[in-house]
């Protein structure tokens, strides 16, 4: 057996599009069944059983599905319909499982859908996908056109809970992952996040009480009700539990998507499914573990590390979507990061100051990082700077831009001193040298 | 943030053409009656693919078919990167994916070839017919390098084959999009373990099920209870 989890366990039974993904082979791999019985225990049955397989959301917070789903008011107001929005705008670098849910396995999604727009007493859904994902759209418009002809969801369908899904695409930018800035977007805006409170829960689309949640979240959950929150729970560690989509990209023999149980061994995942590290496993020099946004975690690290929330969070970085980006010695980390800065900077919407500023900011400290073209005080400025952003804006993209290079400066910072060192060595005067830092 | 700003030349006019009207018309009956504002961005979209990039007159041509005011739909416009707001390559136009996991595959050996070929990034090949830009992670990492020509997807890039999907496009073919070392998707090259026990697609999935820790009180047990009364 490979990894740990066996094929008769796995969600995602069609991860690598070698099936039909339209209905009727969707329908031969278990998806749909049952969904009538779900429907009639009631919103109540629902939300408790996601509760107790202990799904933690799959976008990167890491934060209780069945949990987020219960925050929605239990009655809906006349005039305040409830929506359920799906976050379909991948876009965190390393993450590709959503696109493969979408294009592969579309009717997970859809069958989700209308079993958390039960839940939370919503009678349409938007899924928002990010705008580059157009052969992706395709699918999944002909797969929702395919349930909507078998009468699976619309109105008066065979589940009894008038049901309408409709795709929504952005235009390419990163911050609308962020859930309030997603709906800022979706009605038509420009993707600012918004103060929080009021939650979606309260005030979200239109106004009206909304749930956002991530694709694979809302996909697992037909399957999670399917086979029994005690069967999900049974995978991983206590608070870490289910099954994943990893996404093994960089240096590894075979990069892919693979589906494994929640705190699998990062080696074990590596050498089983991923060909082991380019070069043999010595030849691993750091590991970016959750996706562009969490810090970094060296090779002598990722020996014993367990793929999941409260492992990679002891160690200072983090699971976020579970994208992982492995690095060889090969790699020049700081070039690595100063590129990651550059994204930030890139895709900084604008709105407050500590992120428009910073990033920009960062980005052009880390370029003269990456060439040794600084000075030794500007690494502690830098940090000092990463602090600042951190925490002080609205939404988290002001974290995700700080803490790459937290990471890289808390592992490597030698690395960082000895190219600023041998860029000095058989220069008489460095141009520049006596600036504090980049404007 | 980057700054972006409408191009210096600006066509006189702009309309929607039939098809893309139908189009529209279909993504503003997604949305709430009154929220059709929603709309701006597929219907921005639309436009770019009906005249190849997004000018002046189509973004007041959609502020009135959305009725929102003008600088609204110039914001939305200016702040999504995908819209392109100087005319791009009539032939294939290629976004090269620059992020850090398609840098540590090779994305740099791609840039090469795209500035020998087309030259520099975010100009128009002489005759026309080429241009390029490096965009920011478009979420295939698992197939690093990539780049998206003309919407689609082209992955697991090398030089060569990159080289020679241009050389298709200049000579009137059309390219197949997808992976470019022999995979469908993102499967562990000629190596799947995984998913391969046949009883996952013989159907027995499909069969009708019990499903586990159902409430004892639904509707079957009321009736059944009233029969008992009666």
């Amino acid at each position: 057996m490979v990894g740990i989890l066996e094929d008769k366990d796995r969600i995602f039974t069609n991860l690598y599009g070698l099936h039909d993904w339209g209905l009727e082979g969707a329908k031969q791999r278990g998806c749909w069944n049952g969904v009538r019985d779900m429907i009639d225990a009631g919103p109540a049955w629902i939300i408790d059983n996601m509760k107790q397989s202990g799904l933690r959301g799959r976008g990167g917070a890491g934060f209780g599905t069945g949990l987020k789903w219960s925050f929605m008011p239990k009655e809906v107001k006349e005039g305040r319909p409830h929506y359920l929005v799906v976050n379909a705008d991948e876009s965190e670098p390393g993450t590709c499982k959503d696109r493969e849910i979408m294009r592969h396995d579309p009717h997970l999604l859809i069958e989700g859908c209308l079993i958390a727009s039960f839940a939370m007493q919503a009678h349409a859904c938007y899924i928002y996908m990010r705008g580059e994902y157009v052969r992706e759209r395709e699918v999944l418009e002909a797969a929702i056109k395919q349930a909507y002809d078998a009468k699976l969801i619309g109105k008066n369908n065979v589940h009894g809970w008038d049901f309408d899904v409709f795709v929504h695409h952005g235009g390419g930018a990163y911050i609308c992952g962020e859930e309030t800035a997603l709906l800022e977007s979706l009605e038509g805006k420009k993707g600012q996040p918004r103060l929080k409170p009021p939650f979606p829960a309260g005030a979200g689309l239109y106004g009206c009480p909304t749930t956002v949640n991530n694709v694979e979240s809302i996909a697992v959950a037909g399957p999670i009700l399917r086979r029994g929150a005690a069967w999900f729970a049974g995978f991983g560690r206590p608070n870490n539990t289910g099954t994943k989509l990893f996404c093994v990209s960089g240096h590894v023999n075979l990069p892919c998507n693979v589906e494994e149980a929640m705190s699998i061994p990062f080696k074990q995942l590596m050498e089983d499914h991923c060909g082991g590290i380019r070069g043999g496993w010595g030849n691993l020099k750091a590991v970016i573990p959750g996706g562009s946004s969490v810090r970094m975690i060296p090779a002598e690290q990722c020996e014993d590390v367990l793929m999941d929330f409260d492992a990679l969070r002891d160690l200072g970085s983090g699971l976020g979507t579970a994208a992982v980006i492995v690095m060889d010695k090969s790699t020049d980390l700081v070039r690595a990061i100063a590129r990651l800065s550059y994204f930030y900077k890139h895709e900084s919407c604008g709105q407050c100051t500590p992120c428009r500023e910073g990033t920009g900011w960062m980005w052009r400290v880390m370029e003269r990082m990456a060439t040794g073209e600084a000075e030794m005080h500007e690494i502690d400025t830098l940090l000092d700077v990463t602090t600042q952003v951190e925490g002080h804006t609205i939404c988290a993209l002001g974290d995700a831009a700080a803490w790459p290079i937290q990471g890289l400066f808390k592992h490597f910072r030698h690395e960082v001193e000895d190219r600023i060192t041998n860029y000095r060595i058989g220069k008489p005067h460095v141009q520049g040298a006596t600036l504090i830092a980049a404007e | 943030m980057s700054v972006r700003r409408l191009s210096k030349t600006q066509p006189a006019s702009f309309a929607f053409s039939k098809e893309s009207m139908k189009q529209a018309d279909w993504w503003i009956a997604k949305y709430p009656p009154g929220k059709q504002q929603s709309a701006v961005i597929p219907l921005l979209w639309v436009v770019q693919k009906q005249e190849g990039w997004v000018s002046e007159p189509s973004i007041q041509a959609i502020a009135k078919l959305l009725s929102m005011p003008v600088i609204r739909v110039l914001e939305v416009a200016t702040f999504y990167t995908m819209f392109q707001l100087e005319p791009v390559g009539k032939v294939a136009f290629v976004q090269l994916c620059g992020t850090t996991p398609c840098m540590l595959c090779g994305a740099n050996d791609l840039k090469k070839v795209l500035e020998a070929k087309i030259g520099h990034k975010n100009h128009i090949s002489a005759d026309g017919k080429f241009s390029w830009e490096e965009v920011e992670c478009l979420g295939a990492c698992s197939n690093a390098p990539m780049a998206a020509i003309n919407d689609y997807y082209y992955e697991d890039l090398t030089p060569e084959s990159l080289a020679k999907i241009l050389d298709d496009f200049a000579a009137g073919k059309k390219p197949k999009p997808g992976s470019y070392d022999g995979r469908l998707a993102s499967e562990p090259r000629g190596a799947i373990k995984t998913l391969v026990d046949p009883k996952l697609y013989d159907g027995s999935l499909a069969k009708k099920i019990k499903i586990p820790n159902l409430p004892e009180k639904p509707k079957k047990t009321a009736k059944s209870e009233e029969k008992t009364g009666a």
